[in-house]
């Protein structure tokens, strides 16, 4: 279909002006969080109702064109990476609180409400959402379902699956329906789990409807700093061992601690090996006996340096600079490529290590930020976009510790999603016969194909391609599929 | 082991119909099954245990009560306090029922708990979702959409759940006052900072359970007041269980009925009140489908929990859109619809 037909025909259910075709208009869109990635889509379209995402869907379904949805475009792995041949659907449009029931402790939100605005909304209230990634500030609830986003409370507060009671989806032939409900559980099937971290394959999200939490009453964070990784991550197994969930649990390893240090001056102790922040939460008295007891865990751990943030203003201090890592990175390097494995806490030096060797073979910097608490790891490559071949070298780096992560038996995305860019790492954690599960879900909710094309879920012949060029270990993936 | 599921992938690879169970301790749940069943009890043990870790996974046929004692030795628990309605009951039939106890309200579900799962789809395929880890969003989500599905969408062989540890104290507090009383005080209290792991009323009676260390519980059981209750554990297994002479009923059946919490009493009653209101029980035949529109009425949904069914699954229908998606999904999942036939859906052929 021309350009021109297709905006006709769009332009049918939706207001001309919010459909955008020149290049000038599109090349904002080429790209979300991933930047390595940029395509320019045929046709972007800012839709504000319902039924204009209806008419934009049924259009495309009609006439086989790819549907890319969109949020805030701060997503890490090219989930919202547009189509050449199709239209990216942006939600931007619908950023309204629709309703917050302070006795339900719910609220209503249309999907392009920022995940911040959220909490900031019933903060009077004493109220805040839970999942909070370090993209917060910008990234929006719909791009959160869509990726399940975590964040630095997950191990105490769960991820968006956990904080999510109902979504209300536009499906490829534009038709609406709403899965999960106001109530805790629903009949059927669990769509809505299906749906959190279906990365706009699925449908495109139109309402939300979130869980709130009371603000705990108090809320302390310790610094403890470690000559040893080794010795970090075995503080942060005696503290769950002691039968302690902190509400946060990070690790940052020498060179994030350096270059976050440099940035925002969060008064880390620049000789640490690694860096452990603890936060304990609950009532006043909770927080003073939790707290005790994890000072002890981790002198007995061999801390070299503990400190208790001494008010709230030092407490954030601290988080800032944790959630500064990306950006502060950002700063030492002109490029970084954040990678994001989840690996079973024991292998923590293990994983480490390795990466070190790599980082030397590779000959490319490499800073850790981790979830300590949940195992989800990101290393940061560190890079220079403007000569191609540490651009192959970051790449490789990067596919390598995902392999590394499914091999200590972990997963290649903990929260940032595959998108496109850890396609390929998917048939080495994936058998044939998962992916084609994975294709025959897709094709329950969009026969057609149309929504998100490309991501997510490699096709068979990719991975037999993948694995002709890439063989693991000797080890060819997916030995019974053809090769060409 | 391997015999006992290569007997089911061959059945499954020859197009034959499978049926499975666990301990079949929950044989009204859903509606009968149309196959003679197989009991997964034999493919049982647990497969690893961290407690650092907080991660369990155990073949299906493992019994609840070798977990639930696998966990106390480092004192952990499954977070869901799942209801134990025989000591046969298994950690597949926990999961495939997808009922969560008194605590899901404050430490979430079955659903929530599940990391990963292994499981023999309907072309008998041995797949393995999600994994051993808190954060995986690799693939679609296989895992926890297999939760609650009665086994329809494929058999479940092995089960990754997040454990978390045991509470170091627990106390329970019980107010008299009248249900509707009850909701809006829970309501209350829900906004407050305390760490409440259940809240259940009951004749006449509000019980908050709050679960937490040292001071910080006697603090909140102070502030939310009323008398400390002796035999507390006796009286949540009750709960949890359905073992609480509240919900026996001459010549009636039980029925579960989710309902958005703050559902007024008037609009949905119950005879017992869990979930701070949440999960509301009452008596009626197990033909009664008025319950089902009650339920639907108020934004919810219900179960009726019926020894013996002649018609009907005893599950709330599922509206147009929800039931083409349901069925589609069924299809990708098991396109022969070999297994578990008859107790989700009223199977037409």
């Amino acid at each position: 279909m021309q350009t021109e037909q297709l905006v006709t025909a769009l332009a049918a259910g939706m207001a001309r002006d919010r459909i955008l075709f020149q290049a000038h208009e599109t090349i904002p869109y080429e790209c979300d969080g991933l930047t390595m990635f940029k395509v320019r889509p045929k046709v972007v379209v800012l839709p504000e109702t319902h039924a204009e995402v209806s008419h934009v869907l049924k259009t495309c379904h009609a006439h086989g064109i790819p549907v890319v949805p969109r949020g805030a475009g701060t997503g890490l792995s090219g989930g919202a990476l547009p189509h050449a041949d199709g239209v990216l659907l942006v939600m931007a449009k619908f950023n309204r609180i629709l309703e917050i029931d302070t006795d339900a402790r719910i609220a209503r939100v249309e999907p392009g409400v920022r995940n911040l605005a959220i909490s900031e909304a019933v903060a009077a209230e004493n109220l805040y959402y839970a999942p909070d990634p370090s993209s917060q500030i910008a990234c929006s609830i719909g791009g959160n379902i869509a990726e399940n986003s975590g964040g630095v409370h997950c191990l105490k507060y769960g991820l968006t699956v956990h904080n999510v009671l109902s979504v209300t989806l536009a499906l490829d032939d534009g038709s609406i329906v709403t899965v999960g409900s106001d109530a805790l559980d629903s009949a059927g099937y669990d769509l809505l789990a299906l749906t959190i971290g279906s990365e706009g394959l699925l449908g495109v999200v139109l309402e939300v409807t979130v869980r709130l939490l009371p603000k705990p009453e108090e809320m302390r964070v310790v610094m403890a700093a470690f000559d040893d990784v080794t010795k970090a991550g075995d503080s942060v197994g005696a503290i769950i061992a002691a039968g302690i969930i902190p509400a946060g649990l990070e690790m940052m390893d020498g060179p994030a601690v350096a270059a976050v240090e440099d940035f925002v001056k969060a008064g880390y102790p620049l000789d640490a090996e690694a860096l452990l922040l603890c936060e304990v939460d609950g009532t006043a008295e909770e927080v003073a006996d939790e707290l005790a007891r994890v000072e002890a865990i981790l002198k007995d751990a061999g801390a070299t340096m503990l400190r208790v943030a001494r008010d709230e203003a030092e407490r954030l201090l601290f988080w800032k600079g944790r959630k500064s890592a990306f950006p502060a990175v950002g700063r030492i390097s002109p490029d970084y490529y954040c990678m994001d494995g989840t690996i079973p806490r024991k292998h923590l030096s293990l994983v480490l290590k390795r990466m070190r060797e790599m980082s030397a073979r590779y000959d490319l910097r490499c800073a850790n930020v981790f979830h300590a608490g949940d195992g989800n790891l990101h290393p940061l490559i560190l890079f220079d976009a403007n000569d191609p071949d540490e651009v192959r070298r970051a790449e490789e780096f990067g596919a390598e510790i995902l392999e590394l992560s499914v091999e200590v038996g972990g997963t290649i995305t903990g929260e940032h999603g595959v998108g496109v860019e850890k396609i390929n790492e998917m048939c080495v954690q994936f058998s044939s016969d998962e992916l084609t599960q994975f294709h025959s879900v897709k094709g329950a909710f969009d026969p057609t194909g149309i929504l998100n094309p490309g991501k997510a879920v490699p096709t068979l012949n990719r991975c037999a391609e993948f694995g002709k060029m890439h063989i693991h270990r000797g080890q060819m993936p997916h030995p019974e599929l053809e090769r060409f | 082991m391997t015999a006992f599921l290569d007997g089911l992938i061959a059945k499954l690879k020859a197009r034959e119909p499978v049926a499975v169970v666990g301990g079949e301790s929950k044989p009204w749940l859903g509606g009968a099954l149309r196959d003679t069943p197989v009991s997964m009890r034999e493919y049982s043990g647990v497969l690893s245990y961290e407690p650092t870790e907080l991660v369990l996974t155990a073949r299906a046929g493992t019994p609840l009560a070798e977990i639930e004692h696998t966990l106390a030795q480092s004192r952990q628990m499954l977070p869901f306090e799942p209801p134990v309605y025989s000591e046969q009951s298994t950690l597949g039939g926990v999961m495939a029922s997808g009922l969560s106890g008194p605590r899901r309200m404050h430490l979430g579900s079955a659903r929530d708990a599940v990391l990963g799962v292994r499981l023999l789809n309907g072309l008998g395929q041995h797949v393995k979702f999600g994994g051993e880890v808190m954060k995986n969003v690799a693939g679609y989500d296989l895992s926890r959409l297999s939760v609650g599905a009665l086994g329809t969408l494929g058999i479940l062989t092995e089960i990754s759940v997040k454990v978390l540890p045991v509470p170091e104290r627990e106390q329970t507090q019980v107010l008299a006052m009248d249900a509707q009383s009850a909701l809006t005080r829970v309501a209350k209290i829900s906004r407050s900072p305390y760490p409440v792991s259940a809240a259940t009323w009951v004749d006449g009676q509000l019980y908050i359970r709050i679960s937490g260390a040292g001071r910080g519980v006697a603090s909140a059981a102070e502030a939310i007041g009323g008398d400390t209750l002796a035999d507390a554990e006796t009286f949540w297994r009750g709960i949890r269980n359905q073992t609480h002479p509240a919900f026996q009923a001459d010549s009636k059946w039980l029925w579960r009925l989710s309902v958005p919490p703050t559902t007024p009493m008037d609009a949905c009653p119950g005879v017992v009140v869990d979930w701070a209101g949440g999960q509301r029980w009452l008596h009626a035949d197990a033909d009664d489908f008025s319950v089902f529109d009650l339920a639907a009425q108020v934004g919810g949904h219900a179960t009726c929990f019926a020894a013996s069914r002649q018609i009907g699954t005893g599950l709330q229908p599922l509206e147009t859109g929800i039931a083409r998606l349901n069925a589609r999904v069924r299809d990708a999942m098991d396109p022969y619809h070999l297994i578990n036939r008859g107790r989700m859906f009223e199977e037409n052929h």
